[in-house]
């Protein structure tokens, strides 16, 4: 019943992701993106992180923290820091160039334009 | 007596947030999508409603995953919106309406919703670019507001057939409000989107549709798809529509379709604006026969 290239967010994923996402949630905050930007183990360390989340904090990796429990939502949070938009996150995880991602997008359109 | 005039639905990408903010309405990437408003704002210009009884879900700014509740209800006076990370400036929130949310809230238990009820409540972007793209400017918009949240972050999410009940008996609520408030009902998100995993990107447009076209006829028609197979046709985030569904319910039994806009895409997502006006919106008489839901 799986969906292709689909992750849900469910209760596994809530509790094994707690660490990550309480971290991203705190992001709400100025001070503490700041704190992170200054110096991001120790604020890793704060959130008291697994292992398998600070590997997949330290490559940027967003399907690798997904893997970790993370939530698109909270992530999203943590990839404005590093200047991520959606799109940016979109091509990191399809495997394609940011252009190649908005093209994409934009040729659902045109689907709809012809039916 | 109160009457509810209508509805109003839409996407609340934060990117069209950005858009206001940085007064980019009419570049050709926006130009589409913020089209669909002028005619909707004649519409609230002729309705004039002066509460909002809104529909939507929280991304992690009020809730987080420490308590998260399936239905929350506001019952306060006064909200606020907050940065939520990625560089979206706050919007003005309208005042609240607190007397009405507990009237909501009576109802909804009454009808066996057990939600939680909430006297402090920041509200994203999910209301506030909403009422935003409605009341444009940097006041708040002139109504009171009840915002009603709907987890759609964590799984298991409520059943379509479960919100479009929720909405139902906010309509009992509203048609037993004895206040002489004319009342909209909002719902926001969707529609097809998805932001995580291999997948991200997926639109469908053909579910959409099928969504837009059966909304204001035939809401049940939408509750025939579990929150698994809406994944499936909507995309992870695209299950934003329990919202509308929700919010479709709280309108009353008849409703006819005002307006709608449909346009791909406004970031990595398919955006629509729909408005809908309840049969007997011009008719203080007729909507007293329309407040008795069969």
């Amino acid at each position: 019943m799986a969906i292709p290239g689909t992750h849900l967010f469910d209760g596994d994923a809530a509790m094994k992701g707690y660490a990550l996402n309480a971290m991203c949630f705190s992001f709400n905050d100025a001070t503490n993106r700041e704190a992170f930007r200054r110096d991001e183990a120790a604020y890793l360390d704060k959130f008291d992180l697994t292992e398998e989340q600070r590997q997949a904090v330290a490559q940027r990796n967003v399907l690798a923290m997904i893997a970790a429990g993370g939530n698109i939502y909270y992530l999203a949070k943590l990839a404005g820091i590093f200047g991520l938009g959606v799109q940016d996150v979109g091509a990191q995880q399809t495997g394609m160039s940011v252009e190649a991602f908005k093209d994409y997008l934009q040729s659902q359109a045109l689907e709809t334009a012809h039916g | 007596m109160a009457k509810v005039i209508g509805g109003l639905f839409t996407s609340h990408v934060p990117a069209i947030g950005g858009a206001i903010q940085r007064g980019a309405e009419g570049e050709p990437y926006w130009k589409p999508f913020f089209d669909a408003w002028p005619p909707v704002r004649k519409w609230l210009g002729r309705q004039k409603p002066d509460v909002v009884v809104m529909f939507y879900n929280d991304h992690g700014l009020n809730f987080f995953l420490d308590k998260m509740p399936t239905f929350a209800v506001g019952a306060a006076d006064t909200y606020t919106n907050a940065d939520e990370g990625w560089g979206l400036h706050s919007f003005p929130i309208p005042a609240g309406h607190a007397a009405l949310s507990w009237a909501i809230i009576e109802k909804l238990v009454e009808r066996e919703f057990d939600v939680t009820t909430c006297q402090s409540m920041l509200v994203d972007h999910a209301a506030s670019i909403p009422l935003n793209l409605a009341w444009p400017g940097k006041e708040a918009a002139p109504v009171r507001i009840v915002p009603i949240a709907i987890n759609t972050v964590q799984h298991p999410l409520p059943s379509a057939k479960r919100c479009l009940a929720l909405g139902r008996a906010v309509a009992e609520a509203l048609a037993e409000w004895q206040g002489n408030e004319r009342i909209m009902v909002m719902g926001t998100g969707g529609l097809s989107h998805q932001l995580d995993g291999e997948r991200a990107g997926f639109m469908n447009p053909k579910y959409d549709k099928l969504c837009m076209d059966n909304l204001g006829p035939d809401p049940d028609a939408l509750t025939r798809h579990s929150v698994h197979e809406m994944v499936e046709l909507a995309g992870t985030q695209g299950v934003e529509i329990l919202n509308w569904i929700a919010a479709r319910g709280a309108m009353g039994n008849s409703v006819s379709e005002v307006s709608r806009t449909y346009h791909i895409p406004i970031s990595n997502t398919a955006a629509a604006v729909m408005a809908f006006e309840t049969v007997t919106a011009e008719s203080t008489e007729q909507s007293e026969r329309s407040a008795a839901f069969a």
